[in-house]
């Protein structure tokens, strides 16, 4: 077996079998918070510029992103956040972004005091024909440690089934114009959440 | 509206639904004037397919006219359209290609996950068939929701009836890519295993696409004599060591190319059948099939494999030995539909295929489940069953 502690090969950290890879990856993240990670990635054809500035306006954000509740954008590069959580709960956070580069790249933290510290970052990266690979990697600490992760997880809440599933839906929005849904009218679709 | 609903195995009912509405912007809803039953709705029916839920809408085959479109529709009402068993978004990376069946954009993001753990990728949104594949309400019904209605539906010329263009839906374009999958060059001799109707169509494809001998291969009498009238040479697996007849008629050289459609429900006693349904029923493996085994087996050195049949799940002694020994080539997948309907509406138009010869039995829509009962256990004379919603009883 491959010593542990260091990476002997070009995989992505996210597919990483090291117990440090996962300290290494948030340690990308600008002033990051949170013990545990995800890292999800998609090819979205279009082209950066404009998925950088549709993300860049976070109030877009609940068009795509299932949990996300609420979020209102404050001065200063300043958000408040209202999340859905488990057994019909919601959480609230401050968030502020802490570094940006034009059509490339959006890193943001909570503010002290969240209900869940998180921190992560969005990156825009042009992929010719295909359109550009977007890339998140999210820090947390779930609430209520490891068992509320577990039962995040059973109620498809735990953040690395969420990231995929919203960037998906990032995908088809920018894609397509919409969101996939079987639903039969309005009213299911609404019910049935994005 | 009234529906043809999945409540279990062998159990399929005509409920009472509320009608769909437009949902996005770029739907639209049809009133269904003819929707037909599929083979591979069998494999629903006898539940070889995972992920489906009680109340499910089926039917992947359907058409008819468009009552209502969202405000990105390019349709107009009243016309008449054929909806392709693939929702596909038309302008993402695979659409480009025309890899119309890889789109992702139609399959829900909760519905991707299934996909991802059982093939390692999201898989297209098909129309009535699984939750694995969108969980859609199909077009066995009075009314469908199509979504991506201005890149999916074609539009059918008026005075072109329903039965002549209705399986440009999935069978048509799926016998034909089969044919295309098997790279006929001229001269070819070309073995078609399941006359079916994609099998069928696959048939009269390869002699378009130039193969000098087309043999099809089936146990149903009348579904030989169909494909003995578009040109094909027959052999009745019942009567006929398949491997030896084969061998014998391309002088022991094999088949250039070798077409499955048959897929995972493959017909006969064969020991490795056997042992596969044990299988099956004991969940160590959902998939039989003898048919691809044997047409890998009887392939010639260098050939090509092709490969419309469902298949769903694992499956174990496949060939792979001599399938490299003798370097062969698949090709497979869902059809992608929409490529190629406009060239094969106009074949239609240009009487170069033929398609209403494949219908035995045209019924109401209300009387789906019955059709469901006679395709499953009359497979020799009914080759296909068209529903009609407009239809009264007899």
């Amino acid at each position: 077996m491959a010593d542990d502690a260091t990476q002997t090969d070009d995989a992505p950290l996210t597919a990483s079998k090291r117990s440090g890879a996962a300290a290494e990856l948030i340690g990308q993240i600008p002033e990051a918070q949170g013990s545990s990670v995800v890292g999800r990635a998609v090819t979205i054809n279009k082209p950066a510029a404009e998925l950088y500035s549709y993300f860049r306006d976070f109030r877009n954000l609940a068009n795509f992103m299932e949990n996300v509740v609420s979020i209102d954008v404050r001065d200063g590069g300043r958000s408040h956040w209202v999340v859905k959580a488990p057994a019909g709960r919601t959480v609230e956070w401050d968030a502020r972004v802490t570094e940006e580069e034009p059509n490339r790249m959006i890193a943001w933290t909570s503010e002290p005091g969240a209900d869940v510290p998180n921190s992560g970052r969005i990156e825009f990266k042009e992929a010719g024909a295909r359109g550009t690979v977007v890339t998140a990697t999210i820090a947390y600490d779930p609430p209520g440690g490891v068992i509320g992760k577990v039962i995040a997880k059973m109620f498809q809440r735990e953040p690395g089934i969420q990231a995929r599933r919203d960037l998906n839906r990032f995908k088809q929005l920018m894609e397509t114009g919409e969101i996939a849904t079987p639903a039969m009218n309005p009213k299911q679709f609404e019910e049935m959440g994005l | 509206m009234k529906a043809l609903a999945w409540h279990g195995k062998h159990d399929v009912r005509m409920d009472t639904v509320p009608d769909p509405e437009i949902v996005n912007p770029r739907d639209c809803i049809i009133k269904v004037t003819s929707t037909a039953i599929c083979g591979s709705d069998l494999h629903l029916y006898d539940h070889f397919i995972p992920t489906m839920q009680s109340g499910d809408i089926l039917g992947h085959e359907f058409m008819g006219e468009v009552v209502e479109v969202g405000a990105k529709s390019t349709l107009k009402k009243g016309q008449r359209v054929v909806v392709p068993f693939t929702i596909s978004c038309g302008s993402c990376y695979h659409c480009n290609k025309h890899q119309y069946s890889a789109c992702p954009n139609g399959l829900p993001a909760d519905n991707q996950d299934i996909a991802r753990t059982a093939y390692g990728t999201e898989m297209a949104a098909l129309f009535g068939y699984s939750h694995m594949t969108g969980g859609y309400a199909g077009g066995q019904a009075e009314y469908v929701r199509v979504p991506f209605s201005d890149v999916g539906p074609i539009v059918i010329p008026d005075g072109v009836d329903d039965d002549k263009v209705l399986f440009l839906s999935d069978i048509l374009p799926t016998g034909w890519q089969a044919a295309e999958y098997a790279e006929i060059e001229p001269g070819d001799t070309v073995a078609v295993w399941g006359c079916g109707p994609v099998g069928l169509f696959a048939v009269q494809s390869a002699f378009l696409m130039g193969a000098e001998r087309v043999i099809a291969i089936d146990h149903f009498p009348h579904r030989l004599e169909l494909a003995k009238k578009f040109g094909a040479e027959t052999l009745n697996f019942e009567q006929t060591a398949i491997y030896d007849a084969l061998m014998e008629m391309t002088g022991g050289i094999g088949p250039d190319a070798v077409i499955d459609s048959v897929g995972l429900e493959a017909h006969g006693l064969f020991l490795d059948n056997v042992v596969d349904e044990v299988k099956a029923a004991t969940f160590l493996g959902t998939d039989r099939i003898h048919a691809i085994r044997q047409a890998i087996i009887a392939c010639r050195k260098g050939g090509r494999v092709s490969m419309p049949a469902v298949y769903g799940g694992f499956v174990d002694k496949f060939p792979l030995g001599a399938f490299m020994e003798k370097g062969l080539t698949l090709k497979t997948g869902q059809t992608h539909v929409q490529h190629y309907m406009p060239a094969l509406l106009n074949a239609i138009m240009e009487d170069k295929i033929d398609t209403e010869f494949l219908i035995s039995h045209r019924m109401p829509l209300m009387d789906a489940p019955k059709g469901y009962e006679l395709f499953k256990n009359h497979q020799n004379e009914c080759t296909k069953v068209v529903l009609k919603p407009g239809m009264t009883a007899a």
